[in-house]
């Protein structure tokens, strides 16, 4: 069957209509440097070959004990939680159209954006979007739009933010005619200190970016922030994990100004620790709040509930007037959809959990990484490396080069954490680790075992 | 047949402009325009104390089905701006001229009389051929 209806006789009278000679001509405006060549693949598969091939592939990773994290988490998904949202019913990846004849969906959608809101303590969630790292980079936009008292356009970025999530905002928005000022943290606590913003005190910035814990899995001072950040008429654009809002202070309660004037105005994050496996990296889900003055600066869809003529309730997309399809190139964003699929399975898995359950999962993953950084600094040559108090991860300090040790670590079937050499070179042999619910006692003593060995290795090598 | 008040000027783009006193504006949409949009829902006004240049883009209004800038038809500083739309926007559909006003502007470059505008018989023809 053909899946394209046209035939040539169809283009070519459309080619005519508008006046362009070949398909071709349309794409014009597409320097030839940028295009794709030709495809080179291989011959087609058979469902068998392919379902075989991948087998093998799946089977090059093995099954190594995992202690990564630096932005993605391995939680435990309870079983229903795929097995429902795979339903024929709910398995569409995609962004509901002919929206109102899928009220499931809707319902689902704000289900969703009911529970983000409780979670971060905003008055308004959206649908969702892409993932936690463009997420931040919309929530940058976003701020532009909203903080109307600020004509600078420029933005306050902690280095202790996520420096994958900063460099997709810096992409982003940067090409939009924003830019970013990094803001240094404190080497030893391993958090931005208030004292580090005080040189921007008085100057025209449209926000800060806080995130809670930051990407050394350390607790910053978020009331301290997001106050100076006030007082200096900035937003406050909030980044946080959604399974350590079950234990901290909600970011719509950030800040203790006494004018009163508490809160981030801008949440967003990852939403892969709620029901989303790992996956090499994706699809996962973006997630975003805000408060109910800023929801028409807000990109993305929400979903309303209404009454019909009849006064039945209902659900429908509501505020679309601003997207793209509607608004083109003066759109909020150029994000109208949402991770359907993603979103159907994190609000299953919230609904299983509970606020109680989703809480034990977090006070689980702060007791395995406590017990992680306990073993792993116990031996030679390794210590805390900053005295924050952290949440599921932290960054231990090596007396050598991590990167072979990690090696070494993966050949005895154990991912050992993130090098951060890369990323942050002035800490030295910095290593990232993390722990979730997932760890148990013998995995730890495991991982400190195995290090311990291949450190006594390395040493007698040397 | 939309009402078009004789003593107003308009644009091509459905704004109206009302002479306060020498130099100093105010300005709406007509009711054609309102009419067009349907029910609005959310109307953005320009902040007072910004600067507009003649055509820039600065306040939005919003119906169930479309958000559409308004564009200024002077140049200014906006001294004012009208607040109660914010929470009434419906204002905007049922006294266009009115109460449903959108921002004071002081012009920079005198009367409103000096601008390319149309008074109400010109945009009265120019509504019945974009209507043809």
């Amino acid at each position: 069957m053909a899946f394209i209806p046209h035939t040539p006789d169809d283009v070519a009278r459309m080619l005519e209509v508008i006046g362009v000679p070949s398909i071709e001509a349309l794409f014009d405006e597409i320097p030839s440097g940028l295009r794709a060549a030709a495809l080179i693949l291989p011959p087609p598969m058979s469902e068998m070959e392919v379902g075989r091939l991948l087998t093998e592939r799946a089977a090059l990773d093995g099954r190594p004990v995992n202690f990564i994290g630096a932005g993605a988490y391995e939680h435990h998904i309870p079983a229903p939680v795929w097995a429902i949202a795979t339903r024929g019913e709910f398995y569409s990846a995609y962004t509901p159209y002919q929206a109102e004849a899928s009220q499931g969906t809707l319902q689902l959608i704000y289900e969703y954006q009911s529970m983000m809101c409780a979670l971060t303590g905003m008055e308004v969630s959206n649908a969702s979007l892409y993932d936690g790292a463009s997420a931040l980079a919309e929530g940058c936009l976003m701020a532009v739009r909203a903080n109307r008292g600020s004509t600078s356009r420029r933005i306050l970025l902690p280095r202790a933010v996520n420096p994958t999530y900063a460099q997709v905002a810096r992409a982003i928005a940067g090409n939009q005619d924003i830019s970013f000022e990094y803001v240094d943290f404190d080497r030893s606590a391993g958090r931005t200190l208030r004292a580090a913003l005080q040189p921007y005190s008085g100057q025209d910035f449209t926000a800060l970016i806080v995130q809670q814990p930051n990407f050394f899995g350390s607790f910053e001072e978020v009331d301290a922030l997001t106050d100076w950040a006030h007082e200096n008429r900035l937003l406050v654009i909030a980044v946080v994990n959604p399974t350590s809002l079950a234990l901290l202070k909600p970011p719509g309660q950030w800040g203790a100004a006494p004018d009163g004037r508490h809160g981030a105005d801008i949440v967003c994050g990852e939403g892969q620790p709620l029901g989303v496996p790992l996956a090499s990296g994706g699809p996962y889900f973006g997630f975003m709040a805000t408060r109910m003055q800023y929801v028409r600066q807000m990109p993305g869809r929400i979903v309303g509930r209404t009454v019909d003529v009849e006064g039945r309730p209902g659900f429908s997309l509501t505020l679309q007037a601003r997207e793209q399809h509607i608004r083109r190139s003066k759109a909020t964003s150029n994000i109208c959809t949402n991770q359907g699929l993603l979103v159907t399975a994190a609000t299953i898995y919230m609904s299983l959990l509970g606020a109680r359950g989703l809480e034990a999962v977090a006070q689980a993953c702060m007791q395995r990484t406590a017990d992680l950084i306990a073993a792993l600094s116990g031996i030679a040559g390794v210590k805390r490396a900053f005295s924050a108090a952290h949440f599921h991860e932290a960054v231990l300090l090596l007396d050598r080069p991590v990167a072979p040790l990690l090696a070494a670590l993966a050949r005895r079937g154990i991912l050992g954490g993130l090098d951060l050499g890369e990323r942050y070179p002035e800490l030295g042999h910095a290593l990232l680790v993390c722990a979730t619910e997932t760890k148990l006692q013998v995995d730890i003593d495991s991982y400190a075992a195995a290090l311990a060995d291949v450190m006594n290795a390395s040493r007698a090598a040397a | 047949m939309s009402s078009i008040p004789a003593d107003l000027k308009y644009t091509k783009s459905h704004e109206w402009v009302r002479q306060v006193q020498n130099g100093a504006v105010e300005i709406g949409i007509t009711d054609h325009a309102q009419s067009a949009l349907g029910d609005l829902v959310f109307v953005e006004v320009p902040d007072v104390g910004r600067t507009l240049g003649i055509g820039e883009a600065c306040a939005v209004v919003e119906s169930v089905k479309a958000a559409s800038d308004v564009y200024s038809p002077l140049g200014g500083n906006v001294t004012a701006s009208n607040a109660a739309l914010a929470s009434q926007p419906e204002l905007l559909n049922q006294d266009p001229y009115g109460a449903g006003w959108l921002f004071r502007l002081q012009t920079s470059g005198g009367s409103a009389d000096a601008a390319p505008l149309m008074s109400a018989a010109a945009y009265a023809s120019f509504l019945a051929d974009e209507t043809k």
